[in-house]
């Protein structure tokens, strides 16, 4: 990260073409690619845009508040000299900013001389640890089969309308540093949170607000709030602004920092949006080709690097646009990330919560921070049970629509029997309980003990001598 | 070697456009900017050229100067090469790291092969010696266990008048003098080839030898040949990458080229971090000492992306000269495809389908031509096996990047994300995969474990088919319906599906396995299906043969018995022999 001092650069009167936030500005020298440049309307109100082209004597800008009020003639453009920072403090947790990361809560701006470029700059792949340590969030459909880690970026998928917020709201009042199971349980306060949130409503923001006072962490997080009637292109800068700030306290106030990113998928818009203007050729669905290198600039700044005890974990939100896990969005996302938490429309409706589907959902990482040593022993191979066993529940369901439940073989009875008590026990859990690993443990194997032994091939026989309290226990 | 050749007339992302075309030749690699940001011209126009930027370009302005340097965009190739991080333009990760920190910053220049490692040379020619392009010169031991061939540049040939003594060397030291033509050339044990031109050998070889990976759907149901191409397309988490990552581990080739192109900074990581504590089964040495890592991650520049899965077949194609099987591993040649797609747009160029360009097929083509099993211009002989991971979006085959894929691989490992969810791994689609190598490799398996192993392989693939077919009515009417000798069917294929298909990475047993177990499980399987056969036609109900406690052990065996203790499979045997004579007796009268 590199200080810079902001000197007052060259400025331009007059534009040559205004076309949605897109401006076109001649006479420029010395202009830089991605420069950052104030724009003043003609009644001296001062806006910011970044510079998105450069040609011999003019430049392509893009003003984040958008272009409503400029003029051709009386529009000024002073290029600043260098590409976007914002200050990074430690005393930035606590306080409000808007989507270029000025403070809104009334608050004096952040007092540092440390600034940062919002574009972040790439990770060094041999600078990396690789991430080992658990999170531990209570919520047994995360703990127990898609398992978080600390460096990880683990997105919900979502729809609209599903408890996405409170389900990401508890994760973050409950993530502790995961223990072995049995071990003594500590209260965390071990992360610090960045939040932000891109083009939602304010009542979202307020949720999440009023969500952190409550569990007394509001002093530990810092939000970056662009709601959905600011402007959107400067969505593009929020989770930037966001994520410098998390690489500041991670990796050089050695914090551990969970980051929440609502809701990408309004992200996505915005950029689709610029990109339109600019008619570049789009790709999938109207967005541009370069969408999955743009996601991934922000979701892989995420991990542990060897000169810092600390880490970032990031937690990125989005809506699938009428529940398609195809689109675009969640696709792609789905391909940087590390695994994906999905919610189910299907569980919602039957008052489950968290509604996760536990099919579609997956952790990447988690084999590698689980097992022996750092939750139990048995825990991969009950997680692939609990799979394999809840998969083969969906299959005996959709043979029971056709034949009835009565013709089902008596194996498939039972597993009938462990889908329902697996989504009502295992799945379903209060927004306020707070489940340990073992509880975790427990409930998976008292649900696997309603099947017969014989179908339990994933886990070894040794554990099935120790937990499995079956019927058919003793042969 | 660097003067200025032009000057910056327009900027957007990586791509950049300058005056000056007439000093720069297309494809020469050049240097942009005050801070010699390394560029490649991709387009030449009157009097404007168009250049490719490797690195982030924010920040530069137009007036700033291009210097050329005279060279195509080229690899170093020497000693050295192995158990090296490099980005997609060969710079050393870890020097970087040293210099910079832990971010990648702009401007790092740094040599590809160390300057300053010395090593032992033993020279394989005398003074006098003829020899022609690609010949060994002399050999160097690159790891303790590893000989690396020096050989002479491709396009040279002469007489040798000087060889260096037996000693310790640098690579820019002088090994060798020779007279082509009426000039005297100096030979170092370093090379430099251009990234984008195949490295040239005598001719091809038939591809019949399998390289086997220990993974049981791809050795037994849908192996490569060594020198083959094979394609991995899946949708996000359904194993692509873990896939890749046991090939690599467990490939029975002597040197692994593996390329993270634009994917997870994590998972490279990971094979950092682990492969120098894995041992090589054959070796017994760490499997670090056979890898050539090369990480473009998602967030560094795009068309360094592009550039990277050049750098690495050029790379495997050097050790393939040395007469060494390589197998070279591309995650994920979608995201190659779209760093073209990106430049391509920045360019203007007219998009065929998806905004992909035109020339798509054309450059995957070129990429997995350059694999293949072939007599080298030295004698020897040597392979490059590629595995090419392809990530559709959405999960849709029928999208580009698989379509042309499929047109120029010979074996297809299809993922599925249903088996996935079911954490059914490698969660590899038996229906929808095929190899077109079978029958070519079928020879060496009856060299090797002296049995008919296409036949089995076949007759285990027709049950699984008919499961196919059985499990559509059963989703109408339920198993009951069945006639037993159907539903033995699926009790067989059960065992097939949860015994053999589905392997655990993170095992140790299970995680690799041998050719001789391969088929031991195979025949076993076979074997129980036969017996089982045969009872139920005599009328025996089919819970019976179910709840047999040889079944479980049939499933388990994977992990219960290791490589070396394939006589295990006999007491199986004579388990499922002692079941079901049983039951055989039963039914007899």
């Amino acid at each position: 990260m590199s200080e810079v001092t902001v000197q007052g650069g060259q400025e331009v009167v007059g534009v040559a073409r205004i076309e949605g936030p897109i401006l076109v500005v001649e006479g420029g020298t010395n202009v830089s690619y991605d420069e950052v440049v104030e724009i003043q309307d003609s009644r001296g109100q001062l806006r910011r845009g970044r510079v998105l082209e450069v040609g011999e004597g003019y430049a392509v800008i893009q003003a984040f508040a958008g272009s409503t009020g400029l003029s051709i003639d009386g529009t000024r453009v002073r290029f600043l000299g260098t590409t976007l920072h914002i200050p990074v403090a430690e005393e930035m947790l606590g306080r409000i900013f808007d989507g270029l990361g000025n403070p809104i809560d009334g608050g004096p701006e952040p007092l540092t001389d440390h600034y940062a470029d919002i574009n972040g700059q790439p990770i060094n792949p041999t600078a990396r640890i690789y991430p080992r340590d658990y999170i531990q969030t209570g919520i047994s459909t995360i703990d127990g089969v898609n398992t978080l880690l600390r460096g990880q970026k683990l997105p919900l998928f979502s729809g609209a309308g599903m408890p996405h917020d409170q389900l990401a709201a508890q994760i973050v009042r409950q993530a502790t540093l995961g223990k072995v199971a049995g071990a003594p349980q500590t209260e965390g306060e071990e992360f610090a949170i960045v939040f932000a949130a891109m083009g939602v409503k304010n009542d979202v923001a307020e949720y999440f607000r009023r969500s952190f006072t409550e569990s007394g962490a509001l002093t530990r997080v810092a939000m970056f709030l662009n709601l959905a009637d600011d402007p959107p292109v400067e969505r593009i800068v929020t989770p930037r602004a966001a994520l410098t700030l998390a690489e500041y306290l991670a990796y050089e106030r050695e914090m551990h920092v969970l980051v929440v990113l609502t809701d990408m998928t309004n992200y996505g818009e915005a950029l689709r949006q610029i990109s339109n203007v600019r008619g570049e050729v789009p790709s999938r669905k109207g967005y541009p080709g370069y969408l999955y290198s743009d996601l991934a600039s922000m979701y892989e700044r995420t991990g542990r690097i060897r000169t810092s005890k600390g880490s970032i974990t990031q937690i990125p939100i989005l809506t699938m646009p009428n529940d398609d896990i195809t689109h675009p969005m969640p696709d792609l996302t789905g391909y940087i990330t590390e695994g994906q938490i999905v919610l189910g429309r299907e569980l919602n409706f039957a008052g489950i919560y968290p509604p996760v589907a536990v099919l579609p959902s997956l952790s990447r990482l988690m084999k590698d921070g689980i097992g022996k040593n750092r939750t139990r022993d048995d825990h991969p191979r009950w997680g692939a049970q609990l799979y394999a066993a809840y998969a083969r529940t969906q299959d005996v369901r959709a043979l029971a629509s056709v034949i009835g439940e009565e013709e089902l073989s008596d194996v498939d009875q039972k597993y009938l029997k462990f889908g329902r008590a697996f989504e009502r026990e295992f799945v379903n859990q209060s927004f306020t309980e707070n489940r340990t690993i073992e509880r975790t443990l427990e409930i998976g194997w008292k649900l696997l003990s309603i099947l017969p032994r014989k179908e339990l091939t994933r886990v070894t026989l040794d554990e099935i001598a120790i937990y499995y309290k079956g019927d058919d226990a003793a042969n | 070697m660097s003067d200025q050749v032009g000057t910056i007339t327009w900027i957007s992302g990586p791509v950049v456009r300058a005056r000056g075309s007439r000093h720069v030749g297309m494809l020469e690699l050049v240097e942009v900017g005050a801070d010699h940001l390394v560029g490649e011209v991709i387009g030449l126009k009157g009097d404007q050229m168009t250049i490719q930027v490797y690195e982030e370009t924010a920040g530069m302005q137009t007036g700033a100067p291009i210097y050329g340097t005279g060279l195509p965009l080229s690899v170093e190739l020497g000693p050295g090469l192995i158990q090296s991080i490099y980005d997609g333009v060969q710079r050393p990760l870890p020097l970087i790291e040293q210099a910079m920190g832990s971010f990648i910053n702009r401007g790092a220049h740094f040599d590809s092969i160390s300057r300053e490692k010395k090593w032992k040379f033993t020279p394989k020619v005398k003074v006098g010696d003829a020899v022609k392009g690609g010949a060994v010169l002399g050999v160097v031991m690159e790891t303790e266990t590893f000989e690396h061939r020096v050989m002479l540049n491709p396009d040279d040939h002469g007489t040798i008048t000087w060889v260096a003594p037996v000693g310790e060397y640098t690579v820019a030291d002088p090994i060798a003098k020779l007279k082509m033509g009426k000039e005297e050339k100096t030979v170092t044990m370093l090379q430099r080839w251009p990234v984008r031109r195949a490295r040239p050998f005598t001719n091809r070889r038939p591809a019949n030898i399998p390289l086997i990976t220990g993974q049981r759907i791809l050795d037994t149901f849908f192996p490569v040949a060594k020198g083959g191409a094979a394609g991995i397309p899946g949708p996000f988490g359904s194993g692509k990458t873990v896939t890749q990552h046991s090939i690599a581990k467990w490939a029975d080739a002597e040197i692994i080229v593996y390329i993270g192109c634009g994917e997870r900074g994590n998972e490279m990581t990971e094979v950092l971090q682990e492969f120098p504590h894995l041992v090589d089964p054959r070796t017994g040495r760490p499997l670090m000492e056979r890898t050539v890592l090369i990480a473009n991650t998602s967030n560094m520049p795009v068309a360094a992306r592009e550039a990277s899965i050049y750098t690495g077949i050029t790379i495997a194609e050097y050790y393939r000269d040395m007469g060494y099987h390589v197998a070279l591993m591309a995650d994920s040649t979608s995201r190659w495809a779209e760093a073209l797609r990106e430049v391509s747009g920045r360019l203007e160029e007219m998009p065929a389908e998806e905004g992909y360009p035109a020339y798509l097929a054309g450059r995957l083509a070129e990429f997995y031509e350059r694999a293949g099993y072939v007599n080298n211009l030295n004698d020897t002989q040597g392979s490059v096996s590629i595995v090419g991971a392809v990530s559709p979006p959405g999960g849709d085959f029928s999208e580009p990047v698989t379509q042309h894929t499929k047109r120029f691989i010979r074996c297809f490992w299809a993922l599925d994300k249903s088996l996935a969810s079911a954490r059914h791994f490698p969660a590899i689609n038996w229906l929808d995969s095929y190899s077109e190598y079978l029958e070519d490799v079928g020879a060496w398996w009856r060299e090797k474990t002296g049995k008919d192993w296409l036949t089995m392989r076949n007759r285990a693939m027709e049950l699984l088919s008919e499961e196919s077919r059985l499990s559509q009515i059963v989703k109408l009417v339920g198993p009951d319906a069945l006639p037993y000798t159907e539903r033995m069917v699926l009790e067989t294929t059960r065992l097939i599906r949860e015994g053999l298909l589905q392997q655990n990475a993170t095992e140790t047993v299970d995680a690799f396995s041998s050719v001789e177990k391969q088929i031991r499980m195979l025949e076993l399987v076979l074997y129980f299906h036969e017996r089982g056969m045969a009872i139920v036609k005599r009328g025996a109900p089919i819970n019976l043969i179910h709840d047999l406690p040889v079944v479980d052990t049939i499933i388990r065996a994977k992990s219960t018995v290791t490589n070396e203790e394939l006589h295990k499979f006999d007491d199986i045997q004579k388990q499922i022999d002692q079941q079901m004579g049983q039951l055989d007796a039963e039914y007899r009268s």
